[in-house]
C-alpha cells in the first residue's frame, strides 16, 4: 500500500488520467474521419476545419446575435448537417470513382474553403466558449485519493461515451444504420439490393458534421475557439493509423493509447531531449506500431491479390 | 497544319528513342530555353525574378521530386518540406564547417543527406501502403522540423533558430542580383529535369511504374520491391533536398526550420495533383499554377476595394474552391489538358 500511495505513483496516475481523457477528445475527432472513410472511402481532411467551423459558429451566434447556447447549438446542428449534405452533393459526387489521392486533395481544398468561410462570417479573433463546466480538479477525488483529475475532462469523456453509444445504436438498431453498414461493406452489393448509395453518403456526411460540432464545442470551450483548432485534426491522424481507418472501436482505443502515451512521454521523456516532443511522438509511435501490424489495431486484414 | 509529324522518318534506334520525337516539339523546347536563358534576363524586372520566377523554378524542382515518388513510384508522401529542410540545413552546415566548400558541391551533399533521411523514413513503405503511409510520413515532417529547432548544432547555435544562407559564389563569381540567382536556379533545374526525364524512361523508371501499378505483380515478375521503393525515396528526397537548399540560398536568404512546415508539403502536393500525377511537364505546370494563383487572386481581390481581413479570407475560399473545381473538371491535371490539346492540334484543321 505504501508504494501505491507514494507521490510518484500518484503523479503517474494523474498524468495517465489526463492523457487518457485528452485521448478521448482525440478519439472524438478521429470518429468523424472513420465514419466517412468507412462509408465512402474518402479520407476527409476537412474534418478539422469542420470542427473549427462548428465551434466558431456557436461562439459567433452567441456573441453577435446574443443567442443562448440552447438556441445556438441547435441552429449550428442544422448548419453542420447542411454543410455535410452540400459537401457530398457538390464536391464528392462529381468525383465518384476517382483515385483516392484526388479525393483527398479535394478535401484539402474544402479545408481552405471552410476555413476561409468561417473567418469571413465570424471574424478571426479568438473567442471563448463557455459551456458552464469549469476546468477545475474534481474535488471528491482529491479528498479521497489525492489524484488531480479535471472535472471538465471527466464530463467531456462522459459526453463522448454518450455520443459513441448513440452512434452504436444508430448503426446497429435502425434501418439507416443497416444501410450504412451495408454500404461500408461493399458499395456495389449495397447498390444492387436497392440501397440508395448517394443518400447514404449524404447521411454519413451529415453525421460527421454533427460529430464535428460536439468535438468543436468541447475543444473550443477547453482551448478557446481559434484557428489552432484545425490542428487538432492532425492529432487525430496517428489515432487513426493506430486504430485502423475503418473501425469505430479502433478510434476510441487508438485515441486512449495516443493520449496517454503522448502525455507520459512528454512528462517522463521530454526533459531529457528538450521538450516539445508531443508534436511528433504520436506519429513515431503509430509508425513503429504499423511496422508490426500494417492494418492498425482493428483495421480489416489486408489481403492482396494479383 | 503546322504541328504535323508527316515526313519525319525514324531510321535508327537512336532517333526512335529521342525525348522529343517530333521536330516541332524540339524547336519549341529550344525556343523556350532561349527565351528563358536570354530574353527573360534581358527584360524582366527584379520583382518578377524574385517574386515569381525564382519561386516557380524552385517549387518546380520540389514538385518534380515529389512527382517521382508519388506519380511514378506510387508512394504518397506528406513530408516533402521535411526533406527540403534537411537539404537546406545540411548545405548550410557543409558551407559553414568545411572551409573552401564549393557551393554547388554543398547543394549536392545537402541533397545526398536528404536522400539518406528519405531512405530512413522510406523504410516503413515496405510494410505500409496508401493512407497509412501518407499519415506516417507526417512523422518525418514533424520530427525533422522539431529536430532542427531543438538541436542548436544544426543552426550553428543561433538563438532564434534562424540561419542566414552564405553568399553563393562559383569560380569567383558572386551571385548577388535576382537575375544572377535566377540564371543559377534555371541552370540547375534544367539539368535536373533532363536527368529526371531520362530516369523515368529508363529501367529505374519502369521498375517504379511497375511497383506503382501493382507491387505484388511487380515482385512476382522479378523486381526487387525494397530496392525499387527505396531508390524512389532516395531520388525523390535528393530532388527535394536540392530544391530546399535553393529555397534557402536563392529565394529566402534567411530561414528558420518553421519555413519548411506542413503547409509547404501540402502546397507541393497540390502542385503535383494540379499539374498531373506522373508527368515531368506537369510538375512545371502545377508549380506555375499554384505560384501564380494567389498572386492573381490578390490582385483581383485588391481591386474590389474590400477591407483587408475580408480579402485574405476570400482568397482562401476562392483558392480552395478553384482546387476543387479543377479536380472535378480535370482530375488528371494540367498535363492531361496539354496532351489533349496536342492531339487535337495534330488533326487540325481536319478533325476526322
Amino acid at each position: 500500500m505504501d508504494i501505491l500511495n507514494s507521490d510518484a505513483v500518484k503523479y503517474f496516475i494523474t498524468v495517465l488520467a489526463a492523457g487518457l481523457l485528452t485521448g478521448v477528445m482525440y478519439a472524438l475527432v478521429a470518429l468523424g474521419f472513420v465514419l466517412i472513410y468507412k462509408a465512402s472511402g474518402v479520407f476527409n481532411f476537412a474534418q478539422g476545419a469542420m470542427v473549427f467551423f462548428a465551434a466558431l459558429t456557436v461562439a459567433g451566434l452567441n456573441e453577435k446575435f446574443g443567442l443562448s447556447l440552447w438556441l445556438a447549438v441547435p441552429i449550428t446542428i442544422v448548419v453542420m448537417v447542411a454543410l455535410g449534405f452540400l459537401t457530398e452533393r457538390i464536391v464528392l459526387r462529381p468525383l465518384v470513382n476517382q483515385h483516392e489521392i484526388t479525393l483527398f486533395m479535394a478535401t484539402i481544398g474544402l479545408t481552405f474553403f471552410i476555413e476561409g468561410l468561417a473567418q469571413l462570417l465570424w471574424g478571426s479573433n479568438v473567442r471563448t466558449l463557455d459551456l458552464g463546466i469549469q476546468d477545475v480538479p474534481f474535488q471528491w477525488l482529491i479528498d479521497n485519493t489525492g489524484i488531480l483529475i479535471s472535472q471538465f475532462d471527466l464530463i467531456a469523456a462522459g459526453i463522448c461515451a454518450l455520443l459513441v453509444g448513440a452512434l452504436a445504436l444508430l448503426f446497429n438498431k435502425t434501418k439507416i444504420g443497416r444501410a450504412l453498414r451495408a454500404v461500408a461493406d461493399d458499395h456495389q452489393a449495397a447498390l444492387s439490393v436497392g440501397i440508395p448509395l448517394q443518400h447514404v453518403w449524404g447521411i454519413v456526411w451529415a453525421v460527421a458534421g454533427f460529430v464535428a460540432l460536439v468535438a468543436g464545442l468541447l475543444w473550443g470551450s477547453r482551448n478557446g475557439v481559434q484557428f489552432a483548432l484545425t490542428f487538432v485534426a492532425l492529432k487525430a491522424l496517428p489515432v487513426l493509423i493506430l486504430g485502423g481507418f475503418t473501425s469505430v472501436p479502433g478510434a476510441i482505443v487508438g485515441g486512449l493509447i495516443i493520449g496517454a502515451s503522448e502525455k507520459l512521454a512528454e512528462v517522463y521523456l521530454g526533459p531529457y531531449v528538450g521538450g516539445g516532443i508531443e508534436g511528433w511522438f504520436p506519429y513515431v509511435l503509430a509508425l513503429l506500431f504499423l511496422l508490426v501490424r500494417p492494418e492498425g489495431l482493428f483495421g480489416e486484414k489486408i489481403i492482396r491479390r494479383i | 497544319m503546322i504541328y504535323r509529324e508527316a515526313g519525319q522518318y525514324k531510321t535508327s534506334y537512336l532517333s526512335d528513342s529521342q525525348i522529343f520525337p517530333i521536330a516541332q516539339d524540339r524547336y519549341a523546347v529550344a525556343a523556350l530555353l532561349v527565351i528563358a536563358f536570354i530574353a527573360v534576363p534581358l527584360f524582366a524586372s527584379a520583382y518578377i525574378f524574385s517574386a515569381i520566377l525564382i519561386p516557380f523554378l524552385i517549387f518546380s524542382l520540389a514538385t518534380l521530386g515529389l512527382n517521382i515518388l508519388t506519380g511514378y513510384a506510387g508512394q504518397l508522401s506528406l513530408g516533402t518540406a521535411a526533406f527540403m529542410a534537411v537539404g537546406a540545413f545540411a548545405s548550410y552546415n557543409f558551407m559553414l564547417r568545411v572551409p573552401g566548400m564549393p557551393v554547388l558541391l554543398a547543394f549536392v551533399l545537402g541533397g545526398i543527406c536528404a536522400a539518406l533521411v528519405g531512405i530512413l523514413f522510406g523504410l516503413p513503405s515496405l510494410r505500409i501502403r496508401g493512407f497509412y503511409l501518407a499519415a506516417s510520413t507526417l512523422a518525418t515532417q514533424f520530427f525533422v522540423v522539431w529536430c532542427l529547432t531543438k538541436v542548436p548544432w544544426f543552426t550553428n547555435n543561433s538563438s532564434s533558430g534562424v540561419i542566414t544562407a552564405q553568399q553563393v559564389e562559383i569560380l569567383g563569381y558572386k551571385f548577388e542580383t535576382p537575375q544572377d540567382k535566377y540564371l543559377l536556379v534555371l541552370g540547375i533545374v534544367c539539368v535536373m529535369a533532363l536527368l529526371a526525364k531520362n530516369m523515368v524512361r529508363s529501367t529505374v523508371g519502369r521498375s517504379w511504374m511497375a511497383v506503382r501499378d501493382m507491387d505484388v505483380a511487380a515482385e512476382v515478375i522479378g523486381f526487387r520491391i525494397m530496392k525499387t521503393k527505396l531508390t524512389a525515396f532516395a531520388v525523390s528526397s535528393f530532388y527535394c533536398g536540392v530544391a530546399g537548399a535553393l529555397y534557402a540560398y536563392c529565394y529566402l536568404g534567411t530561414v528558420e526550420p518553421e519555413a519548411y512546415n506542413l503547409d509547404l508539403s501540402f502546397r507541393i502536393l497540390f502542385m503535383v495533383i494540379i499539374g498531373g500525377v506522373g508527368s515531368i511537364l506537369g510538375s512545371f505546370l502545377g508549380a506555375g499554377f499554384i505560384v501564380l494563383l494567389p498572386i492573381a487572386l490578390s490582385i483581383i481581390v485588391h481591386y474590389t476595394g474590400l477591407p483587408n481581413s475580408v480579402t485574405s479570407n476570400l482568397e482562401l475560399m476562392v483558392f480552395g474552391a478553384l482546387i476543387i473545381f479543377f479536380l472535378i473538371v480535370e482530375p488528371h491535371g494540367l498535363a492531361r489538358l496539354w496532351q489533349i490539346g496536342k492531339e487535337k492540334l495534330r488533326l487540325w484543321p481536319f478533325p476526322h
